[in-house]
């Protein structure tokens, strides 16, 4: 069998939403899901098969903090901005985070506001793992084959 | 077979429910069935053995514990509870709660909406039904549509998402729309910082979502139905959906519901990281495939909503409210509560607070009771300083102001807002100037931009924050500060949704209660 392109991927992962209404959320969700981003020719092969223009898949991709242009980094650490999380330190932590983390070039760290964790913060996530009552010596612990 | 309950609400899992649930899975002689939470959140994670006396609780266990859990387990009749809170006494043995429904923190409540949370198998409709569920459903089906939508407008319900609009009123004049196809939308978007029970609702007890949209498409003549949930929940995503598809096997969704010959399905559909979504118009247009930005109302989405047709937009605990309306009656519901703020609102204590989590209480229980008699004080020890009620919009109340009632009217003649029931409690080590800085700098990040005063004013009010608190001259101070009271203005009065309508609520309530933290004299001037 010939293996499928990435584009005949992404036209077939849109096709199978098109029956729905207002399927481009869902289509930006599955093709993010199995490339880990959403680049210019899935943006193309997506506006054909949904009858969209580009700008328009473009605009939509474009207004979600979640969907990216690029994959991500092998990990990915989010760490909690929501107020109830400042209360009990999230700015210390997210400061504390990233100095342990600035020399490494494998990890991206960025903020959140709300994980609905609220009652025991400060909260975030370590590749997609939500933790409470989050430090930072637990952030590093949580990424595999790191010291720090 | 002893059965053990293990909370799957993300909360728990954050703290080591999983490992605590694997670490009893393939024990012999144990069951483990994953529960929703309770929410005592800080007794996370907090294990039930059903025992010969009924179901009892241990807290903050660890896997390590397992072992002297499974030996309490069939002790326990013989023991005293050891605490209400905190850690055991010895460290290999989990703290003994007794049973929960007779624990203070829980007598003290009226669980109306989260009767079942933490109690029943959310994967389970059989368990659902036996604890009270599909009843509300079965007799809104014998009912006449126009008879529904009266007893939700005479329980007196109103929008929990923050806005606390009668429901009944608005799905009335959703039944009275014209047209073929109407839709029930959920708005599972709950992005506000301090709330949580939407979630929780949604992983402990997700059939009662169902049943209430079921019952709403019913009252409003609707036939498709879509739970908008925030990309951040993929516990409440995955339990949503796995109910969904158990629903539509069970007869409970479908061409034919019950055989009452009312079609209605529903779709989880999921977010993508944008706060403002949680607002009804902006969510309307991600549904719709479109960018998440804010619609001028009107129309309203009730005449035209979802793909311009009639819609329903309620919040999660609004409509997870409406089964137990419909199946206990509307007075039931109507005789708990005050003025016209009827019925429990389901709090989330949060922040800073020792005891955090979920309290359904009836509406005007004082800020002060929640915080300090629910939620025992700060986690911290130290003062409380300031709560903020009403999520990331909502206004910071300050410590001497803590005996406001809970409730639409009072709050709001305070100069507050109750909005979703979010309580973030913060203890005297708060900066309030900071704060007021970052409901802005939020402002800011999370404008849809489709109007000027709130993609604009808010990072003029990150700048003019700065520059006041930065110091200057006297009359740099009294220009910046008349600035940002005007900024605030044009955004109250301005803007197109109440993201930047209501961004000026945390910034004023700050100003006027600490404006120490401003640089500002205690009359609010410069000094």
């Amino acid at each position: 069998m010939v293996e499928m392109t990435r584009v005949d991927a992404v036209r077939e992962i849109a096709a199978g939403y098109a029956a729905q209404r207002g399927p481009l959320l869902p289509v930006l969700h599955a093709v993010q899901d199995r490339f880990g981003a959403i680049e210019r020719g899935d943006l193309v092969a997506v506006a054909d098969v949904l009858n969209l223009s580009i700008a328009d898949v473009h605009g939509v991709m474009t207004f979600f903090h979640d969907f990216r242009a690029a994959p991500p980094p092998t990990h990915v650490v989010a760490i909690c901005r929501g107020e109830a999380c400042q209360s009990v330190g999230a700015e210390r932590l997210m400061a504390d985070v990233r100095a342990d983390l600035q020399e490494a070039s494998d990890v991206e760290v960025h903020e959140v506001f709300c994980l609905g964790n609220c009652a025991l913060g400060p909260s975030g996530t370590v590749d997609g793992r939500l933790f409470g009552h989050l430090t930072a010596s637990r952030v590093g612990a949580s990424l595999p084959g790191r010291s720090s | 077979m002893t059965r053990f309950f293990v909370p799957g609400d993300a909360a728990a899992v954050s703290v080591g429910a999983d490992e605590v649930a694997a670490a009893l899975t393939g024990q012999p002689g144990v069951e483990v069935v994953r529960t929703g939470s309770r929410g005592m959140l800080w007794l996370e994670p907090l294990v039930e053995v059903d025992t010969a006396d009924g179901r009892v609780g241990f807290a903050n266990v660890s896997p390590g514990q397992v072992g002297a859990l499974l030996a309490d387990a069939t002790s326990v009749c013989s023991r005293e509870p050891t605490a209400s809170a905190g850690p055991a006494p010895e460290a290999d043995h989990p703290a003994y709660l007794g049973p929960l429904d007779e624990h203070p923190w829980m007598t003290r409540q009226a669980r109306l909406t989260t009767a079942r949370l933490g109690v029943v198998d959310p994967a389970d409709p059989d368990d659902y039904a036996r604890h009270g569920g599909w009843v509300g459903l079965r007799r809104a089906l014998g009912m006449a549509p126009e008879a529904v939508v009266e007893e939700v407008v005479a329980s007196g319900l109103r929008g929990r998402g923050g806005a606390g609009f009668p429901a009944g009123v608005k799905w009335r004049t959703v039944a009275g729309a014209p047209g073929p196809l109407k839709f029930v939308t959920i708005n599972a978007d709950e992005g506000d910082s301090g709330t949580f029970a939407d979630r929780m609702l949604m992983e402990g007890d997700p059939f009662a979502l169902i049943e209430g949209m079921a019952i709403t498409a019913w009252a409003v003549g609707a036939s498709e139905g879509y739970v908008f949930i925030r990309s951040e929940y993929p516990h409440a995503i995955a339990t949503m959906r796995r109910a969904v598809e158990t629903a539509r096997t069970g007869g409970w969704l479908g061409p034919d519901i019950l055989g009452s010959g009312l079609a209605f399905d529903v779709e989880v559909r999921v977010g993508a990281g944008a706060y403002i979504c949680g607002e009804e118009t902006s969510m309307l247009s991600t549904i719709e495939g479109r960018r998440g930005e804010v619609r001028a109302k009107p129309p309203i989405p009730a005449l035209s909503g979802l793909f311009g047709r009639p819609t329903v937009v309620n919040n999660v605990l609004t409509v997870a409210a409406v089964p137990s309306i419909l199946a206990d009656g509307p007075e039931a519901y109507a005789a708990h509560g005050v003025d016209r703020s009827r019925g429990t609102q389901v709090f989330q204590l949060a922040g800073n607070v020792a005891r955090g989590g979920l309290v359904e209480v009836d509406f005007g229980i004082t800020l002060r009771d929640l915080v300090e008699g629910f939620g025992g004080g700060t986690r911290s020890g130290r003062p409380v300083r300031a709560v903020q009620v009403g999520g990331p919009l909502g206004a910071y109340v300050p410590a001497d102001r803590l005996d406001v009632p809970l409730a639409y009217e009072a709050m709001a003649d305070a100069g507050f807002m109750l909005g979703h029931g979010g309580v973030v409690v913060f203890d005297d080590t708060v900066d309030m100037g900071r704060m007021a800085r970052f409901a802005m700098e939020f402002c800011a990040k999370e404008s849809c931009g489709k109007c000027t005063p709130c993609r604009i004013g808010s990072q003029r009010g990150v700048e003019t924050i700065d520059r006041l608190v930065a110091g200057g001259t006297e009359s740099d101070r009294r220009a910046n500060l008349a600035l940002l009271q005007d900024l605030c203005t044009t955004m109250e009065r301005g803007s197109l949704c109440a993201m930047g309508g209501l961004t000026p609520m945390p910034v004023r309530s700050a100003l006027t209660y600490f404006p120490e933290d401003f640089g500002l004299s205690a009359d609010g001037e410069p000094r």
